[in-house]
């Protein structure tokens, strides 16, 4: 590292607006704050989340009841998904870091409309702050788990409706999101750059503002109609009222599925960007990834039946659904060759987020995988809601798009905050991460083929070891979220101060100062060449 | 952030987010004509029946009264382009008057059915066939979900209409009121799909 003195310029966290003090962040419209102001709750949430998740695995450390009765149990899986899902890793990458790079990276001063991402934020913090309360409001914390199957969720007597309207309202908020993106990178590129002239993170932001248009309408009408059937009695899922139950699990998995891709996508798109970065060479078939992204976006639509095997869906709907998932697959696979086709004879710098990115190919291979079997009709039969699943959800959901954000975070934290962590305490955090991870998660998939349910607080003695390893798992986990998150704040407040280029990197965020200005651009850039274009190759 | 240069929101861009927002409007419809699908699909005589009880008249009136509004908010489009303010104000007058005659009829077809003791949860529908129950579920919520849409159209609508009045719209930027004229014929639209498979499916 070398240590560079400190900016001189007036950074966007220091631009002095109308206003001073917390009012200039709650009222700023720069996307460069709101980016940071999602990373603040998503933060906050995750950590709240994480440690719900610790209490589970604490419980489970023993059969029968260890530190909560059953109904605690309960309400707490359900908190955790709908805090993880929700609050956490839907808005996720294409909030924080959508916000913050997307712009820049095309080479715009903002997103189109930026009162509208303001107000995004907003509804986002409405429908999180709706979603704790529903734990702590009336008729004590829902229990139906973060998929609400009807009928239980329609009869139940916690606060289920509390926990729709908040699911509703970050739905709403992931809309404005994903509309605002779309015009953006349609209208606002800058000259020269054409679409397939686009880094690649902005392209995966680009499949996923589709899917979150496109998808989560669906999941709202659901759940308001959820939210019918418990108040106005209005029959539409639960068969005391005359509905069909079966309806609601299409129609909640006709968004959830995608919903994965919400999440997973993005992710993809950052490590897209870190391997050409520290192999300092061109991505290895840029025009794969870019169209990948959107098969994945348009096939992903037409999977949700996996989840419905068990449900009693016909054989040809069955086959036909297992048979796409398996699909859905080729190009998630054409991406994992593209990065190691990109990182195949570079000058490799195996620098933190690089350590990250390449931790995400492992675990979202693992979890990829696995996911074949739970997409086959005869193995998912076997496997279904035991913690075969849970395991398999995690590795994709956490090993893939919670290790890309912290391979993003890692990535652009010099950018963002124009100082550096200590490389050598982040790599520890993520070595405690990357073996709790495994450790916590890997014992699940065994226990899972042997016949552990999901969602169960007690089990049977059998299934001890299993747990038992798998809590360990859990504290190092931790230990490397607490290790990573206090060298990231120390970062923020003492850290060496960084150069514009800490990465030698080529897209456009790089090429201006660390943190950026309120403007992003002093002039708007011309792109004359594609992305991704190394020393080496520019000299050839 | 005050000194930020003007951020202008061109014309093409205003249109394609509204575009973008209508998509899922359209979706967050098509999740409940889904549902009508289904439930018609396995109950298509007791849903014959229960239409039978819906006015066709008052139907029919409602869907001539949204078209008509349809048009003028677009003639008040074509007005302010031509710089006839005073036309254009007047033609939303006569779309906010006929949305409310649609409101109007809305609440006397319900009430009406309130008083047939119809209406969610009611003993008179409890103990309705299965599918009549559904029908009239998805009835009430659809035509509910649609007036409210109705209400939000006219908001956009006032706000469009104080557009002109203060001088922000103008032949120039009509890009409020024409966002305005687009959610308007979207409420339209979704009315001309309600009209038919609520009412005249018998
Ligand atoms: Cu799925």
């Amino acid at each position: 590292m070398t240590q560079s003195e400190k900016y001189t310029h007036v950074s966007y966290r220091e631009h002095q607006g109308k206003y001073k003090g917390i009012m200039a962040w709650l009222t700023t419209t720069d996307h460069k704050r709101i980016g940071l102001m999602y990373l603040f709750g998503i933060a906050v949430f995750f950590c709240v989340a994480a440690v719900l998740g610790l209490l589970m695995r604490i419980e489970k450390i023993a059969p029968g009841e260890t530190i909560m009765d059953a109904a605690t149990y309960n309400g707490i899986f359900t908190l955790h998904g709908v805090i993880m899902i929700f609050i956490v890793v839907i808005p996720g990458i294409a909030a924080v870091f959508g916000n913050f790079c997307l712009p820049i990276m095309i080479g715009a001063k903002d997103v189109m409309f930026p009162k509208l991402n303001l107000l995004s934020w907003y509804i986002y913090v409405i429908g999180a702050i709706l979603g704790v309360l529903s734990q702590f409001m009336g008729d004590g914390p829902p229990d139906t788990g973060w998929t609400f199957y009807v009928p239980y969720s329609a009869e139940a007597n916690s606060n289920v409706v509390i926990a729709l309207t908040a699911a509703f309202v970050l739905g709403f908020s992931s809309i404005l999101t994903g509309l605002n993106f779309i015009v953006t990178i349609h209208r606002m590129r800058a000259p020269g750059m054409t679409f397939f002239k686009m880094p690649l993170f902005p392209w995966s932001l680009y499949a996923t503002a589709w899917i979150q248009v496109l998808a989560t309408p669906i999941v709202g009408i659901t759940l308001l109609m959820v939210i019918a059937e418990r108040t106005l009695h209005i029959g539409f899922f639960d068969p005391a009222l005359g509905g069909d139950p079966l309806l609601y699990q299409h129609l909640f998995w006709i968004y959830s599925h995608p919903a994965v891709y919400v999440m997973i996508l993005p992710a993809m798109g950052v490590v897209s960007e870190i391997f050409p970065t520290f192999s300092q060479k061109p991505v290895f078939g840029y025009t794969a990834i870019a169209i990948s992204s959107l098969a994945i976006a348009v096939v992903g639509y037409f999977v949700w039946g996996h989840h419905m095997y068990t449900s009693g869906i016909s054989y040809y709907s069955r086959w036909f659904f297992s048979f796409l998932t398996f699909i859905v697959a080729v190009p998630s696979a054409i991406k994992v060759f593209n990065w190691i086709s990109t990182m195949y004879g570079g000058s490799i710098e195996l620098r933190t987020p690089l350590l990250y990115a390449i931790s995400f190919i492992f675990l979202f291979l693992i979890g990829g995988f696995t996911g074949l079997t739970l997409g086959a009709l005869a193995t998912n039969v076997h496997v279904h809601d035991t913690t075969f699943v849970v395991a398999h959800f995690h590795y994709i959901i956490f090993g893939g798009m919670g290790f890309a954000f912290f391979a993003a975070m890692h990535y652009w934290f010099p950018k963002m905050y124009g100082r550096m962590y200590n490389e050598k305490v982040a790599n520890l955090a993520w070595g405690f991460l990357f073996v709790g991870f495994n450790v916590l998660y890997f014992p699940l998939f065994i226990i899972g083929l042997q016949g552990m349910p999901r969602r169960y607080f007690d089990y049977l003695p059998k299934f001890q070891t299993g747990h038992v390893i798998s809590t360990i798992g859990a504290f190092i986990l931790i230990t490397g979220l607490i290790i990573m998150i206090a060298n990231l704040i120390r970062g923020v407040r003492k850290g060496a101060y960084a150069s514009a280029n800490p990465w030698k990197g080529v897209t456009l965020e790089w090429q201006i100062e660390s943190p950026p200005t309120l403007l992003n651009f002093d002039k708007v850039p011309e792109i004359k060449h594609p992305p991704y274009l190394f020393k080496k190759e520019t000299e050839a | 952030m005050s000194d930020h240069e003007e951020h202008v929101i061109d014309r093409e861009s205003g249109t394609m987010g509204m575009w973008l927002f209508l998509f899922t409007e359209l979706f967050l419809f098509g999740g409940l004509f889904l549902v009508y699908a289904v439930f018609r699909y396995m109950h298509p005589a007791e849903f014959h029946e229960a239409g039978l009880e819906l006015d066709t008249f008052v139907g029919t009136l409602n869907t001539v009264v949204l078209l008509i509004s349809s048009m003028t908010v677009a003639m008040s489009i074509t007005a302010v382009q031509k710089k006839n303010n005073a036309l254009a104000l007047g033609l939303l007058a006569i779309t906010t008057i006929l949305a409310l005659v649609f409101m109007v009829n809305k609440y006397f077809e319900w009430t009406h059915k309130f008083h047939l003791v119809i209406y969610p949860g009611s003993p008179v529908l409890e103990n309705m066939e299965r599918g009549e129950l559904l029908f009239y579920g998805l009835y009430f919520i659809m035509t509910g979900l649609h007036a409210l849409h109705v209400i939000i159209g006219l908001i956009v609508l006032f706000f469009a209409g104080y557009g002109i009045m203060k001088g922000t719209v103008t032949s120039e930027r009509t890009l409020l009121l024409e966002n305005a004229g687009l959610y308007w014929h979207l409420v339209d639209l979704i009315w001309i799909f309600l009209f038919p498979l609520m009412y005249l499916i018998t």
